[in-house]
């Protein structure tokens, strides 16, 4: 039972603890990037655990982590050995399929810009060429590497055909996409202004369109990484593909999970790569 | 040389889809001096837009011609300059590339470098948007978009400034604001000025005369008002005014009572017992 006293110093007793120390700017921040690290590295920590455990019984087909670490500590810390042929370090395999891809998907993106802006402008165009679009697109990258090889009897321009062919659709179809939806309020300031044909294109056709375009751009990249690496295994040369199916052949299976997860880092940086780019350039315009 | 600076001589507009046609505008007829500020008011589908575009000459009429400075109009050009209702500015450049845009075109040759330059600034002063030059359309307001758009459109030097409805997307508050901004310009500048509008007091304000358009389809004008107020106007003085007043309720009783857009619902009723009492009997 409360009498009127021990009301009274509870009344006077402060509630609040005061704080060990202040926070200052610089700890909130640092605060803020943990929680943004910690999570990742806690699930990856999980997962590499997992991984271990399950591979590492005497009968494991496949290596965990610690094995393929120390498989490939070789591979990994010597990436630009040369040993003549194919028979180099992991930096050259990778750059050598970089290579075919930028020549690829070059190509791809001159040839599939200009087609989605014929194909954007021209109704008679869209009508012609889309069924042909369409139906070409949904064949896979590699079918289509028996025909280029016919075609030019030789690895290399085969695999850069495949990059094209497979990197060239998203492309077209979302740079026509983007020449469409310009809204006409842009051609009707144009045409007040009085522009040709050819400041209408640059000033404003091709910005306007260009959130659409580097979508096409972002998605056109990375299938070339797809089609590259499954390319090189058909066709051999250096390469990370061709890395890949030579260690399976060689029964390296660690070697192999190595590759997989160069693939997967350099698939990502391309990525944010195009992504930068196209951010640069249409100043943080999203599409419309 | 007559004092006709704008001239819509019987202006027909018919749109076709698939063999339907729709009549949109019939036997518009106009004169318009130099100076003048016209408001176009009326119901909305009523052709007010239309009316407009055929002036910027973004549509080509029917039938009819449109005379600017003793030359016809068949196509857009910066002499017929247009503020959008969505100000339209390009996102992808800033509040100074965007008038310059329209600038570097059309003085291509007949100013410098340094007198474009001069020419911009002023423009974007005079909408007092000087302090936010670098700024993208994504980061400043609605109303200082606006106020961009109409910098762009008078840095064209148009001879006639046509605005669509320029203050539809704003809150009232910078409406008004607009509103004082653009008397004042026009005090400066004496524009020849066409404005659609709906806001009757901002007609009635604003203009020296209104030009009230009937309904859809068909449209034709149905009534011009002269506005015979003083200026430079102020707002709160004349909205005690009698004349002002007058003037809004002449534009007031056109709209609603003679340009009636809605059958009243109680009509319709009628109608409809009417009938069902027929096919009840029959």
């Amino acid at each position: 039972m409360m009498n009127s006293d021990t009301l009274e110093r509870l009344q006077t007793t402060p509630k609040v603890k005061s704080k060990p120390f202040v926070e200052t700017a610089a700890f909130k921040q640092l605060k803020e990037s943990m929680g943004k690290i910690v999570p990742p590295i806690v699930i990856m920590s999980i997962l590499l655990l997992i991984w271990e455990i399950m591979c590492s019984g005497e009968g494991a087909r496949l290596p965990g982590p610690s094995k393929v670490i120390s498989d490939t500590w070789e591979l990994i810390t010597n990436p630009f050995y040369n040993n003549g042929g194919s028979d180099v370090g992991m930096a050259w395999q990778i750059l050598a399929s970089l290579e075919r891809v930028a020549m690829g998907y070059s190509l791809a993106v001159v040839v599939g810009v200009a087609l989605g802006v014929l194909v954007g402008q021209s109704t008679w165009a869209l009508r012609g060429l889309d069924p042909l679009f369409q139906v070409l697109r949904t064949v896979p990258p590699l079918a289509w590497l028996p025909l280029s090889l016919a075609g030019f009897q030789d690895g290399n321009p085969s695999a850069i055909f495949v990059i094209f062919i497979t990197a060239i659709w998203p492309i077209i179809i979302n740079t026509s996409v983007g020449i469409r939806n310009i809204p006409e309020d842009y051609r009707n300031v144009s045409r007040v202004i009085q522009h040709n044909g050819i400041e209408y294109f640059w000033k404003i056709m091709l910005p306007a369109a260009a959130p659409y375009i580097f979508s096409g751009l972002r998605i056109g990249v990375g299938l070339s990484w797809l089609a590259i690496v499954a390319a090189e295994m058909l066709i051999g040369g250096v390469g990370i593909g061709f890395f890949i199916w030579d260690a399976w052949n060689s029964s390296l299976i660690s070697d192999i999970v190595l590759a997989l997860v160069y693939v997967g880092i350099v698939g990502f940086i391309l990525d944010r790569c195009v992504a930068w780019v196209g951010n640069k350039i249409t100043r943080g315009t999203s599409a419309a | 040389m007559s004092d006709r600076f704008l001239s819509i001589s019987q202006v027909q507009m018919r749109f076709e889809r698939n063999g339907i046609v729709n009549p949109v505008l019939k036997d518009i007829n106009l004169e318009v001096n130099r100076g003048e500020y016209i408001s176009l008011i009326g119901h909305s589908g009523c052709g007010k837009s239309t009316v407009l575009n055929i002036i910027a000459g973004l549509l080509t009429a029917s039938e009819g011609v449109v005379i600017v400075d003793n030359r016809e109009v068949n196509a857009p050009g910066p002499d017929r300059a247009l503020v959008f209702q969505n100000h339209s500015l390009l996102p992808w450049l800033t509040v100074y590339q965007n008038v310059e845009l329209a600038v570097e075109k059309i003085f291509k040759g007949k100013k410098s470098k340094k007198e474009q330059r001069e020419w911009i600034l002023h423009n974007l002063d005079m909408v007092n948007m000087s302090h936010a030059l670098d700024r993208l359309p994504s980061e400043i307001s609605g109303g200082m978009k606006q106020r961009v758009g109409i910098a762009r459109a008078l840095a064209m030097e148009p001879k006639v400034l046509l605005l669509d409805e320029p203050f539809g997307a704003l809150d009232a508050l910078t409406r008004a604001h607009l509103q004082d901004e653009v008397m004042r310009i026009q005090n400066e500048l004496k524009n020849t000025v066409v404005m659609i509008t709906h806001d009757v007091d901002e007609a009635v304000l604003l203009s020296d005369r209104i030009v009230m358009m009937t309904n859809g389809p068909s449209a034709t004008i149905g009534q011009i008002l002269d506005i015979d107020l003083p200026r430079p106007r102020d707002r709160l003085a004349l909205a005690d005014d009698p004349t002002y007043n007058h003037y809004r309720h002449e534009v007031l009783s056109f709209l609603h009572e003679k340009q009636r857009k809605v059958e009243s619902i109680g009509k319709l009723r009628q109608q409809k017992k009417a009938g069902d009492k027929q096919t009840a009997s029959a």
